[in-house]
């Protein structure tokens, strides 16, 4: 069964038949064995200067030209040269084909889990997770870039570099505020719209009662209330989407102002589902490659030395140091990703009596692929940790849970820890981390005073009490005010809407107004 | 299922070059001021060799809405002694957040690698050359002759005989001259056939002979000329003077002076020309044509004689160096003693024959560091250039006695002006 004319490659090296024997082999383990069903893949195989190319423009093959991506290139250039930082061996994107980078520098063994990972682990994921399909458009993100490359040049030759710059710079200081967190309302179309009134209709008739008639009512709103309200939902108010917001309403952008804004908004929007689910797009990935390497071995496809170097690598990535650790930094994706997707496996196959009442649905089934199809199909990192992750995992990762309240003296306190008591704590508290609601700042556009200075009135609420950052909210406001050309203010008020911190500002003329 | 492998390895690299030189201009005022930092600390040698340099990360942030403070919960693996309800001390503030997953601040200074034309463009950037009247000379395009086609007139030398040729073979295939092969094969045929052919025969060949008589092998309209332009071209190559005076009050601090100097001034021509010489020119009461390490290092003593050395330049220029070839720059360096008796011909030689053949003329005044060179009176040859300049020469001239004064100095010889102002003293 060893016979070693079965190999994929001998050694190290490899040449492009080499690459095409690993993917077919992977490919033949991943539909069978796991059922996956992946994008057609594309694999391009580049230098190291090409990768830290892809690491500056956020790993996208072609995207426009700005400074910030020449400053983040620089920066890692320099931290490469000095063997601060290691690269990637790949960077995947979610687009069809799904294009996987692979350095040429890999060995044999690392292209195979590479390909293992990237070409059918993350494509998997991209393909079939609900956040993906719901906010990305794989077949069209390439051409979409594309697009957005020729259009922000073309806007330079038009109306100047500087003033595209200034545009950009405060779309991207606005980025993670330009996301749209749900699904849009649907268009409803008219026919549909004029059945639902006449169903209302029919609903009020059959149940009427003069009755209601007599019933006394509150006082009646004021004119004022009234056009408030009116303007708010005229303005499609609050909005927490404040680039779309800006694209739709600002009064005096240009309109190739408005479509930068709109382009900036349209790649946050694509990476958004990427931020939601790194632990388990990660865990689904290193799952994946390792079943098809522990196959591929098995089947004696690769040599003992080759898994062997594989297991080391494959070690290295789901390493995860403890909190006193000083190379702790924070969860790696990659370990508790592995780590749970190897628990629901356990429970599924093999399951013991915590298992069977904690995961009723799933303990014992034996249906491990089924699954896990399912479960990177319908979850997101929030969820799919509140959802599964398991008190024996908890016991093992030995975790717990810190509350840190600044106005507690006597220290920080352990509020949960891996035991009885604490086990759905701690797996609610490490969720919560991944929650993108406790993630970013929860800042909404509230209203714009029309009648007086136009003035874009914004609200941050404030939670656990984490403020904004003062120097770097003035500078964002100050973007944001160049955009609106008019004043901005920005609230920030805790829940009981108790006002914290007021900012208010005043654009800067931009060069693209005159 | 189609899989594609593709090869991007040989694609054009450095795809994020435009990114990095958006990156740089934007910085620039920040990477300049960098870049003049890193360079005082340098020889003046690997001034120019690029390297790291490090800008601070406020001007080119990129702000976000960042929350901090309040209240944090956070869940972290490997518990190895506590329990529910413990309290723990939190870390002292200088010790940084402990465990605390911190938000990654990084270093408040951004450190990146500039390469070498990157940082001789920034370190020259807001230099230019001197805005004196014979600008003009500077720019001074001369004549150069261009291939441009073909012509149908010309000079006999210019015939193109390959054009020509083909030419004359086209036209004869398309005209269908007889070719002689082929009269002379009817010839012999007619030599072995019968009466009646051989009539025929010769019949034939006297008509192809007269059809190939009436089609020149080559007619003059096939003739080409190959023709030739003259266009501009800029002159782009320069020579550089390195006047020094090393009579016996001069030290090696003034000559190390003077050497940063011409450097920088080599440095500064060579990013503009193509091709630079360099003279070296050194004189005590006689004045010779040295290379440069007898310049910098030779032992030499005597009187000073400054017109020696400008007759020594005036000379060269006139055997090797026309005017209308070269742009000249020259530099001299001199503690500014020269012989009184000398002023009148070193004015003269100056003023008449050196600077208006010369882009431009710097003269720097060295003295010895922390000396009270600028309390004293005015040496004798600054007194004279003083002169010379109040009287419209375009001579520029700065003193010097520190090491760190001479990218100052040379920065403000050669500062771009506005487009009438003139180098101010």
């Amino acid at each position: 069964m060893t016979e070693t004319a079965d190999r994929l490659f001998q050694g190290a090296d490899w040449d492009f038949p080499t690459l095409q024997r690993i993917h077919d082999a992977c490919e033949k383990i991943a539909r069978s064995e796991l059922g996956l069903d992946v994008y057609p893949n594309q694999i391009e195989v580049i230098t190291a200067e090409q990768m830290l190319d892809a690491y500056s423009s956020v790993g996208m093959p072609l995207f426009y030209k700005h400074w910030s991506f020449g400053k983040h290139f620089a920066f890692q250039e320099a931290s490469y040269r000095k063997g601060l930082m290691g690269l990637a061996y790949e960077i995947v994107i979610n687009s069809s084909p799904c294009i996987s980078y692979l350095m040429e520098e890999n060995t044999a063994t690392m292209q195979t889990l590479v390909i293992a990972h990237a070409a059918f682990g993350h494509n998997h994921f991209f393909k079939n997770n609900y956040l993906f399909k719901q906010w990305t458009d794989a077949d069209g993100i390439l051409d979409y870039l594309e697009f957005a490359k020729g259009y922000v040049a073309q806007c330079e030759e038009r109306h100047g570099r500087q003033a595209v710059e200034q545009t950009m710079d405060a779309a991207h200081a606005l980025m993670s505020h330009g996301i749209d967190r749900y699904p849009g309302k649907k268009n409803l179309d008219l026919r549909a719209e004029e059945k639902r009134a006449g169903q209302r209709r029919l609903h009020e008739e059959s149940v009427f009662n003069d009755l209601w008639r007599t019933v006394p009512t509150g006082p009646a709103k004021t004119s004022a209330v009234l056009s408030v309200e009116r303007r708010r939902t005229l303005l499609g108010l609050p909005q927490e989407n404040i680039l779309y917001f800006l694209e739709k309403s600002a009064p005096r952008l240009q309109p190739w102002q408005r479509e930068l804004l709109r382009i900036v908004r349209h790649i946050a929007q694509y990476f958004y589902p990427q931020s939601q689910t790194k632990v388990m797009n990660e865990g689904t990935a290193t799952y994946v490659h390792y079943r098809i390497m522990t196959h591929l071995h098995e089947q004696g496809q690769i040599s003992d030395g080759n898994f062997l170097e594989f297991l080391q690598s494959h070690t290295n990535v789901v390493f995860q140091p403890d909190f006193d650790d000083p190379r702790f930094s924070g969860f790696n994706p990659y370990a508790l990703g592995f780590a749970m997707m190897q628990d629901i496996e356990r429970i599924v196959t093999s399951p013991d009596d915590e298992d069977r009442e904690w995961f009723p649905e799933i303990a014992g089934t034996g249906d491990t692929m089924g699954v896990l199809r399912s479960v990177w199909a319908n979850y997101r990192d929030e969820s799919f940790i509140t959802q599964f992750l398991s008190p024996r995992l908890m016991r093992r990762l030995r975790l717990f849970h810190l509350h840190d309240d600044p106005a507690e003296t006597a220290g920080i306190r352990v509020d949960a820890i891996h035991d009885e008591r604490g086990y759905r704590r701690v797996r609610r508290e490490l969720a919560r981390q991944y929650d993108v609601g406790y993630i970013d700042a929860n800042i909404e556009v509230v209203d714009v005073d029309l009648a007086g200075d136009r003035r874009l009135m914004l609200r941050h609420t404030v939670v656990k009490g984490a403020q904004l950052n003062e120097v770097d909210t003035r500078r964002v406001l100050q973007h944001l005010a160049d955009l609106w050309s008019y004043d901005v203010s920005l609230v920030e008020t805790d829940t009981a809407d108790k006002v914290l911190k007021e900012y208010v500002l005043s654009p800067r003329t931009m060069a693209a107004a005159a | 299922m189609a899989i594609h492998i593709v090869d991007r390895r040989l694609n054009p690299g450095s795809k994020s070059l435009e990114n990095r030189q958006r990156f740089l201009r934007r910085a620039k005022a920040l990477v300049q001021g960098a870049v003049k930092k890193s360079s005082q600390d340098r020889d003046i040698k690997d001034v120019l060799e690029g390297g790291e340099i490090s800008i601070p990360l406020d001007g080119m942030d990129e702000p976000r809405f960042r929350r901090e403070g309040g209240t944090r919960d956070m869940v972290l693996p490997g518990n190895k002694k506590f329990i529910e309800g413990d309290m723990l001390p939190r870390p002292s503030q200088g010790g940084g957040k402990g465990s605390g997953p911190g938000e990654g601040d990084s270093e408040d200074a951004f450190r990146f690698v500039l390469s070498r034309d990157e940082f001789v463009d920034l370190f020259l950037d807001d230099l230019e050359l001197p805005d004196l009247a014979k600008r003009k000379l500077a720019e001074a395009e001369s004549e150069g002759i261009q291939r441009a086609g073909y012509a149908t007139s010309g000079s006999p030398a210019n015939i193109s005989i390959s054009r020509t040729v083909s030419r004359a073979m086209a036209r004869r295939v398309a005209l269908r001259r007889p070719r002689p092969e082929a009269i002379a094969e009817l010839e012999a045929e007619a030599e072995t056939c019968d009466e009646a052919r051989r009539a025929e025969l010769l019949a034939e060949i006297e008509t192809l002979k007269a059809k190939a008589r009436r089609i020149p092998f080559i007619d003059p309209i096939d003739i080409r000329y190959r023709r030739f332009e003259s266009v501009p071209k800029p002159v782009a190559q320069a020579v550089m003077f390195c006047l020094m005076d090393v009579s016996g009050s001069m030290s090696e601090h003034m000559k190390d002076l003077a050497k940063r100097f011409y450097m920088l001034l080599y440095v500064f021509l060579k990013r503009r020309y193509r091709h630079v010489e360099i003279v070296f020119i050194r004189h005590t009461d006689r004045a010779e044509e040295v290379d440069e390490d007898t310049f910098f290092h030779g032992p030499a003593s005597g009187g000073t004689l400054v017109s020696s050395a400008l007759q020594a330049m005036h000379d060269i220029v006139r055997s090797r160096f026309r005017p209308a070839d070269w742009n000249i720059y020259a530099a001299q360096a001199s503690d500014g003693d020269n012989m009184t008796s000398d002023s009148p011909v070193t004015g003269h030689l100056l003023t008449d024959m050196i600077l208006p053949v010369c882009q431009f003329f710097a003269y720097l005044e060295v003295g010895e560091a922390a000396n009270y060179t600028f309390d004293m009176p005015d040496s004798s040859l600054w007194t004279l250039y003083e002169r010379l300049r109040a009287e419209g020469a375009p001579l520029s001239m700065r003193k010097v006695s520190e090491r760190s004064e001479i990218f100052p100095v040379f920065h403000d010889l050669f500062q771009r002006r506005g487009k009438h102002e003139r180098a101010a003293p």
